[in-house]
C-alpha cells in the first residue's frame, strides 16, 4: 500500500467512529449466540448414562450416516449447481432465459415436502410403480418393486434436488461478474470448453461455491423433516430422539453442541485453506461474459441438462401437490382459515426478513469499516444459528425469552395494575427472534460477499471527496451492494416461510401459518388435507424466487 | 415527577398495544394441545356453543412442557391436552399441572384412567391393534406372537422410536422384563417385510399392495379410512384389511390415552374444569367416538360401529403409569436392536 492509502485507511478506520458499529455488531452476534448459551447451560445439568449408551448403540451409525449424507449432498449439489450455473452463463441456447430463473425454483420446496411427495409418488402401491409393473408384466409389489426411496441414496438425492440452488445462485453470480476477463483470455489461449470450466471458472468461483455449499450443507445437517421421513438416522434425528423419547433435554443439548463444534471446525478449515487467496475484482464495473452460442444437439443437451433438476426438484413435487390439492378441494373445499394463514405467513416472514437484513447489514458493515478480530468474530458468530436445527434453536430460545417475558409481564402488571399477556411469546415477536437466529447467516454472509466486491479504493476516494462515513455508507456501499441485499432478503423470506419447528413451538395462541397448518394435518396422517397448504407454500415461494433470478441478472 | 408519570402512561399504552387487549373479556380459556386441531375443533366448537366460553388454542407437538415451563407463572395456559400417558405424567412430574376435584370427572372416568390426585384425566382411548389382510385366517393374536418366525418377511410397522411403538415396547417390558423384551423386539425386527417407517395408514396400504400380510397400527385409523373421511383411495386401503385386537399372553390389549390437565397457573380455572367436564360428558364422548373413532372413556358412551364390529376392547391390566415408567428403556431398546435400520 502507498502512504496515501495508509493515511486514508487510518481516517476510515478512526476508532471512535467505529465504536458504535463494533458494539452493535457484537450485540447482534451475542443475540444469535443466546440460544446456544442457553443450550450450554442445559447441557451442564448433566445427563446420567446417556453417553455410554449413545457411544455403544447410536453415535457410530449416526456419525457415519451424517457424514455420508453431507458428502453425498455436497458432491451432488455442487455438481448440479456449478454445471447448470456455468451452462446458463457461458453459453447461449434456446430456453436459457427461462432456465436461468427456473433453476432456482426448487428453493421454494421445503425438504419435508419434497420427501413426502416422492414417498407417495414412488410408493409401491401408487400409479408410477403400478405402471412399471404393468409394462414389465408383474402382478404385485411382492414380485417386483423399485428400491425403497426411504434410504440413504434417496435422502441424498432429494436433499440435493432442493438444496443445489444455493450453490447455483452464488456460483452463477460469480461467473457473471468475475470470470469474464479471465474466461475470455483462456478461451483465446486455446483452452477447450471443459478446460475453461474445470481449470479456470471453477477454481475462480471457489469462494462462491463454498458460500453456497456451506448453506446447503448446514440445511442438510439441521434437517429433520426429510431425514426422519426417509429413515436416515442423522445426528439431528438422534438429538430429537434423545429429547422426545427419553425426555433427556441435557443429553440432546450435549449432542447438539458437539455437532456445532464440528461445524465450526469445518468452516474454519475451509477458510484456512484459502487464507492466502484474494478474489476481489478491480474497482471498474465488472463486465458480463459474452456467452458462446450453441446450436443443434449441443443446445438441446445443454437445455436438457438444466431442465432435469427443475423437473425433479420442482415440477414433479409441484404437480403432485396440484393433483392432490385439487382432489382434496373437490372433496372438502377450501378451509376458510387458509387466507388468514397465508396472511400470517407472509407478514411474519416479511417482518423477520427486514430485521434480519438490518442486523446483517450492521455486522457486515462493521466488519468492513472496522476490520479487526472483534468484528470478524462477530461476523462469524452471527452465522452459527444456521447450523443448529430449528427445534434446538427454539428450545434454546425458550429459556431466555420466557425469562424476559415473565419480567416484562410483571413490570406491566405493576404499571397497569392488571395482568396482561406475554409480550414476546404472545405477540409473535418470539418467532421473529427465532428466525433471526436461524437465518442471520444468509444475511451476514450475503451482504459481506456483496461488500467484498466493492473495492476499498472506492471508500478512500469517497472519503477524499469529502463524504462522511455515513455518507460513504449511503452513497457508495448501499447502492453497490443492493443486489446482494435484495438476494439475501429474498432467500431469508423463503426460508422463514418454510420454517416449521421453531414456528410451531414459539407462535402465539390462535396463530397458524401455512407450515404449521400443514404439520397439524400431516402429524395425524391426513396428508391429503395438508396438500393444499403445501401447494400454497410453493406458490408463494415462486415469486421471491423469480425476483431472485432477476436481481442476479441485473447485477451482472 | 411529571415526566415519570407520563412515561408510565406511555409505557402502559405501548404494552397494551403490543400485547393486545387481553383484559376482562367474556369468559374464555386457553388450551395448549398436542392433539391436532382438525381432531379437536368439532369438540371445542360444540363446547363453545353449549357454554359460550371461547376457546383459544395453540397446537404444539413436542415441547409443550418446555413452553409452559418457560412461561412460568405468567403462562396463559389453562388446559394442557396431550396424547400418550407418558406425556401427561411428564407434565405432572415437572409441576406444570394442578389437582382438580370434580365429581363429574370422577363419575365419568374409571379410576384406572385418571390420576388418583386429580392431576390428569383420560379423555379417550386407542388400542395398538393389528391390521391383517382380509383373507388371512387370523382371528386372535398376541403381541408375543408377532415375534414368531412364521411371520418372517410379512410384518409392516412404523419407526420403533415413534411414541406409539415406544409405549408398546414399554408395556412389553412391564409384562416380561427388559431382557425378554429385547429378544422379542429383535425377533419382530427380523420379521419385517420392509424397513420400519411411514405412518400407521401405510400398513393398510402396504397390505393392499401385497407387501406384507399383517402390521401394527392404531385402532382409530381403521375408522378414519373406512368412513371415507380421507378420500376414496383410503377406503380401498381399509377394504384390504381387518382389524384384530391383540392381547398380551397374560393381559389385555395395549391401550394409550389422550388426556388433559388443568395448568398449574391457570387463570381461568373454573372454565378449564368446565371444559374437562364437557369433554367426558355423554355428548362429547359421542363426538369423540363418531368423529375420531376412538374408544370413549365414559362407559355410558358407545363405540362407533366402524371399529366396534372388530370386537370389544379389553384394555391391558398393567397400569398405564407402569408402562410409561419404561418409556426411556423402551426407546433405548429400539436403538440397541437397531429396529429402524
Amino acid at each position: 500500500m502507498t502512504n496515501l492509502h495508509l493515511a486514508l485507511a487510518a481516517i476510515v478506520r478512526r476508532p471512535r467512529a467505529g465504536l458504535w458499529w463494533r458494539v452493535s455488531a457484537l450485540a447482534v452476534a451475542a443475540f444469535v449466540c443466546l440460544p446456544i448459551g442457553a443450550l450450554a447451560l442445559i447441557a451442564f445439568q448433566g445427563s446420567a448414562g446417556l453417553w455410554p449408551h449413545m457411544i455403544a448403540h447410536v453415535l457410530p451409525a449416526a456419525l457415519r450416516d451424517t457424514l455420508v449424507l453431507l458428502v453425498g449432498v455436497g458432491l451432488l449439489a455442487t455438481l448440479i449447481g456449478t454445471t447448470t450455473a456455468w451452462l446458463v452463463t457461458a453459453y447461449a441456447f434456446p430456453g436459457r432465459r427461462f432456465l436461468e430463473w427456473g433453476l432456482l425454483l426448487p428453493l421454494a420446496v421445503p425438504t419435508y415436502i419434497v420427501a413426502y411427495a416422492y414417498l407417495d409418488i414412488l410408493h409401491p402401491v401408487a400409479a408410477v410403480q403400478d405402471t412399471i409393473r404393468h409394462l414389465l408384466g408383474y402382478g404385485s409389489p411382492r414380485e417386483f418393486r423399485l428400491p425403497d426411496i426411504r434410504s440413504m441414496w434417496g435422502c441424498i438425492l432429494l436433499l440435493s434436488l432442493v438444496l443445489y440452488p444455493y450453490v447455483y445462485l452464488t456460483t452463477r453470480a460469480m461467473f457473471m461478474t468475475q470470470a469474464a476477463n479471465v474466461v475470455e483470455v483462456s478461451r483465446t489461449l486455446g483452452h477447450r470448453r471443459s478446460g475453461v470450466f474445470l481449470r479456470v471458472a471453477v477454481p475462480l468461483a471457489r469462494p462462491a461455491i463454498a458460500v453456497g455449499l456451506s448453506l446447503a450443507l448446514m440445511e442438510t445437517l439441521s434437517d429433520i423433516g426429510a431425514s426422519e421421513f426417509l429413515g436416515v438416522k442423522t445426528l439431528t434425528v438422534s438429538v430429537y430422539t434423545a429429547w422426545v423419547s427419553r425426555s433427556d433435554m441435557p443429553g440432546a443439548a450435549q449432542i447438539s453442541l458437539a455437532m456445532l463444534t464440528l461445524v465450526v471446525a469445518l468452516v474454519l478449515m475451509e477458510r484456512h485453506a484459502r487464507r492466502n487467496q484474494r478474489y476481489a475484482a478491480a474497482a471498474q464495473r465488472p463486465r458480463a461474459m459474452t456467452p458462446l452460442r450453441l446450436s443443434g444437439h449441443r443446445a438441446a443437451a445443454a437445455f436438457a441438462a438444466c431442465l432435469l433438476p427443475i423437473l425433479l426438484g420442482f415440477a414433479a413435487p409441484a404437480s403432485y401437490l396440484c393433483v392432490e390439492a385439487y382432489r382434496r378441494y373437490r372433496f372438502a373445499g377450501l378451509s376458510p382459515k387458509l387466507w388468514g394463514e397465508i396472511l400470517n405467513t407472509v407478514t411474519v416472514s416479511s417482518l423477520a426478513t427486514l430485521i434480519v437484513l438490518l442486523c446483517g447489514l450492521v455486522v457486515a458493515y462493521a466488519a468492513r469499516t472496522c476490520p479487526g478480530r472483534l468484528t470478524a468474530f462477530a461476523a462469524r458468530a452471527s452465522t452459527l444459528g444456521y447450523a443448529v436445527p430449528g427445534t434446538i434453536v427454539a428450545l434454546g430460545l425458550l429459556m431466555p425469552i420466557g425469562a424476559l417475558d415473565r419480567l416484562l409481564a410483571s413490570g406491566a402488571e405493576q404499571i397497569l395494575g392488571r395482568s396482561v399477556g406475554l409480550a414476546l411469546l404472545g405477540s409473535g415477536a418470539a418467532l421473529i427472534m427465532a428466525y433471526s437466529v436461524r437465518f442471520m447467516a444468509i444475511s451476514t454472509g450475503g451482504i459481506e460477499a456483496g461488500f467484498s466486491r466493492i473495492s476499498p479504493s472506492l471508500d478512500h476516494v469517497a472519503r477524499m471527496l469529502g463524504q462522511t462515513s455515513a455518507g460513504v455508507f449511503r452513497r457508495v456501499h448501499l447502492p453497490l451492494s443492493k443486489p446482494a441485499l435484495v438476494s439475501a432478503g429474498l432467500l431469508i423470506f423463503v426460508d422463514c416461510m418454510k420454517e416449521l419447528p421453531a414456528t410451531l413451538l414459539l407462535r402465539p395462541l390462535n396463530f397458524e401459518t401455512l407450515a404449521t397448518h400443514l404439520y397439524g394435518e400431516a402429524a395425524r396422517g391426513t396428508y391429503e388435507e395438508a396438500s393444499i397448504a403445501a401447494l400454497f407454500i410453493l406458490l408463494i415461494g415462486i415469486l421471491p424466487v423469480a425476483l431472485l433470478a432477476r436481481v442476479g441478472r441485473a447485477s451482472a | 415527577m411529571k415526566l415519570s408519570s407520563l412515561s408510565r402512561i406511555l409505557a402502559g399504552t405501548a404494552l397494551t398495544i403490543l400485547v393486545g387487549t387481553s383484559g376482562a373479556v367474556a369468559a374464555e380459556l386457553n388450551l395448549y394441545t398436542t392433539r391436532e386441531p382438525g381432531l379437536i375443533q368439532p369438540l371445542l366448537d360444540s363446547f363453545t356453543k353449549a357454554t359460550s366460553i371461547k376457546v383459544n388454542t395453540i397446537f404444539l407437538k413436542d415441547g409443550l412442557a418446555e413452553r409452559v415451563a418457560s412461561e412460568g407463572d405468567k403462562s396463559p395456559a389453562d388446559v394442557l391436552m396431550t396424547v400418550d400417558a407418558g406425556n401427561l405424567i411428564d407434565l405432572v412430574e415437572k409441576g406444570l399441572t394442578q389437582s382438580v376435584q370434580s365429581t363429574t370427572l370422577t363419575g365419568s372416568i374409571p379410576p384406572a384412567l385418571r390420576d388418583p390426585n386429580g392431576n390428569w384425566f383420560a379423555l379417550s382411548l386407542r388400542a395398538r391393534a393389528v391390521f391383517a389382510a382380509r383373507n388371512l385366517d387370523v382371528k386372535a393374536i398376541t403381541y408375543e406372537q408377532l415375534a414368531d418366525p412364521a411371520w418372517k418377511g410379512k410384518i409392516c410397522i412404523r419407526s420403533g422410536q415413534h411414541p406409539y411403538n415406544v409405549a408398546l415396547i414399554g408395556s412389553y417390558i412391564a409384562h416380561h422384563g427388559e431382557e425378554a423384551a429385547q429378544k422379542w423386539l429383535a425377533a419382530l425386527k427380523g420379521n419385517l417385510a420392509r424397513k420400519a417407517g411411514g405412518g400407521d395408514r401405510e400398513v393398510a396400504r402396504d397390505i393392499l399392495g401385497g407387501l406384507c400380510d399383517i402390521g401394527v397400527a392404531n385402532s382409530y385409523y381403521v375408522g378414519l379410512m373406512r368412513s371415507g373421511k380421507g378420500g376414496p383411495e383410503q377406503q380401498k386401503w381399509a377394504q384390504a384389511i381387518k382389524m384384530v385386537l391383540p392381547t398380551f399372553e397374560k393381559g389385555g390389549t395395549q391401550v394409550n390415552i389422550t388426556g388433559a390437565a388443568v395448568a398449574r397457573h391457570a387463570r381461568n380455572r373454573a372454565e378449564a374444569i368446565k371444559l374437562l367436564e364437557y369433554l367426558v360428558s355423554d355428548e362429547a364422548q359421542k363426538i369423540y367416538a363418531e368423529a375420531n373413532y376412538e374408544y370413549p372413556v365414559n362407559p355410558r358412551a358407545a363405540v362407533d360401529p366402524l371399529i366396534g364390529e372388530y370386537g370389544v376392547l379389553k384394555p391391558d391390566t398393567v397400569e398405564l403409569a407402569k408402562g410409561v415408567g419404561f418409556r426411556k428403556a423402551a426407546s433405548a431398546l429400539a436403538e440397541k436392536v437397531g429396529f429402524d435400520n
